[in-house]
């Protein structure tokens, strides 16, 4: 779109090119143009541009409004927790006997270590908070029927997964706090029947909290469950995409003129 | 397709006029291959996915640990009308938090139920009772208080008596002993065990909050990886 020039003097005004000059390129246009056939070059042997067009321009119901966001707003929680746990894991040391040391080390010495630190801890919470927002602006917004039901599965897998990584983070700081809430928590999975017992071995790595509970927790929390809920933000998206949202309860749907005339 | 269903295909390819038939077979060679490739990519998933699974779980259910027995002092350190804390280890090579506290007694014959099954495992006395600091609620650490002769937990107001028994709270069983002998007059503490409500002793010792009364001695099993005392 071109704007109109402000009132300027004269003798400040654009001159237009005499006929005699050549057409110079503008080094602005020759970065776009190389931007352009660099995109060009991938998409002509991937044919990603339908995908990301079909993902990015979908058609949105009447009525969205800002709690739509609740969803990717989870979304940058878990990868906020993903960036934040990498390099906190550069710092970290899950040994029994280093474990409250590195932390400590991580929290007091490192640059910016107290802040990162924080953001992992109080991102989780962050994380919970909104996935169970995110829950429930889909159950009363009805956006779990027919035909969102296995999006609403896959979302409560997310949330139990959600609620693994809570569990076996919080013995990673390996203060008396996160010791005895795992004691607690690993013998709360040992109540169920019969499978109970051979579950709170398995996560304790034997019958008594050992050498190698804390770097099963580390492992669990690190590399099983990120990459599953990965995963499955993955197929959620897809999902998303595929079937489109929901309009807002509120809103009527709008009667065809047709419809209309046939009901006089 | 409602006039005249088709003819009902002959299960051997030959029949069927495949070109390269043999005579009496009757896999076709796609569904062969299908098949085949199917089973092949089964195996290899299975190569890697089952030594995984056996080498994380494996370990943590089947693994005995060794018996051991910790020398906590000589049996007049202990009398019988209250209880003596000891510090004693239970996984040795990750410093504090494989240690545990435990409060050790004598036994008193008069009060005391006498042990059931009567036959205790072989050089295991019952002189002495070591009882575990674990909460039967959910594995808390519970204190003695001698004032008031009972064992008190912080977390959720469990309450056993002098003897171990529930006394108040949510525990759903007494409080978890440790077998106990005498070697050149200190005594000794060896493995866990849990009892139930009637003190029957179960050698695998079960994790907090599984009840071992009526039917929970079955929902709870023992597990396999209990530590074997010669009986």
């Amino acid at each position: 779109m071109k704007l109109p020039l402000p009132p300027l003097p004269t003798a400040l005004q654009p001159k237009p090119k005499r006929p005699s000059e050549e057409e110079q390129v503008k080094p602005v246009e020759q970065v776009k143009e190389a931007g352009i056939s660099a995109v060009d070059w991938i998409d002509e042997r991937t044919s990603l541009s339908g995908a990301a067009r079909w993902v990015m321009f979908r058609k949105i119901p009447k009525g969205t409004n800002w709690f739509y966001t609740l969803g990717s707003a989870t979304m940058f929680a878990f990868l906020s927790q993903a960036v934040t746990g990498v390099v906190l894991a550069m710092y970290y040391d899950p040994s029994v006997t280093n474990a409250y040391e590195s932390t400590r080390h991580i929290t007091n010495d490192v640059f910016l270590g107290e802040f990162v630190r924080g953001m992992h801890k109080w991102g989780s919470t962050v994380m919970v908070v909104l996935i169970c927002l995110h829950m429930a602006r889909t159950f009363f917004f009805g956006a779990y029927k027919y035909p969102r039901e296995l999006n609403w599965v896959i979302g409560v897998v997310l949330l139990i997964l959600t609620f693994v990584m809570s569990f076996t983070g919080y013995l990673l700081p390996f203060d008396q706090r996160s010791y005895w809430a795992t004691i607690v928590g690993v013998n709360i999975n040992g109540t169920g029947p019969l499978a109970g017992p051979f579950l709170s071995d398995f996560l304790r790595g034997g019958a008594e909290f050992g050498a190698t509970t804390l770097s099963r927790f580390y492992a669990i929390h690190m590399l099983v469950v990120p990459g599953a809920i990965a995963a499955l933000i993955g197929a959620h998206l897809y999902l998303v995409a595929r079937l489109g949202t929901t309009a807002p309860p509120w809103l009527k749907a709008e009667s065809h003129e047709g419809i209309r005339e046939e009901r006089v | 397709m409602a006039d005249g269903r088709k003819e009902p295909k002959s299960k051997y390819t030959l029949d069927r006029g495949m070109p390269g038939a043999f005579e009496g077979e009757t896999v076709t060679r796609r569904r062969f291959m299908n098949v085949t490739a199917q089973a092949a990519g089964g195996i290899a998933v299975a190569a890697f996915a089952l030594p995984a699974l056996g080498f994380a779980a494996g370990s943590a259910l089947f693994d005995r640990p060794p018996v051991e027995w910790e020398a906590i002092g000589p049996g007049e350190d202990f009398p019988m009308d209250t209880y003596v804390p000891r510090v004693i280890t239970e996984v040795a090579g990750i410093g504090q938090v494989g240690k545990t506290t435990i409060y050790v007694r004598k036994r008193n014959p008069k009060t005391d139920p006498p042990p059931n099954p009567t036959t205790m495992p072989e050089g295991v006395t019952d002189e002495f009772i070591a009882m575990s600091t674990r909460c039967m609620h959910l594995g808390c650490p519970v204190r003695y208080i001698d004032a008031a002769k009972r064992f008190v937990c912080p977390c959720h107001g469990g309450v056993y008596n002098f003897e171990g028994q529930v006394d108040g709270g949510p525990p759903v069983r007494p409080l978890d002993r440790f077998y106990t002998r005498v070697v050149g007059g200190q005594v000794e503490v060896g493995p866990r065990y849990s009892v139930n409500s009637e003190f029957r002793r179960f050698p695998s010792y079960r994790d907090p909050a599984q009840d071992l009364d009526g039917i929970g001695q079955y929902l709870y099993p023992g597990r396999f990886s209990t530590p074997k005392l010669s009986n």
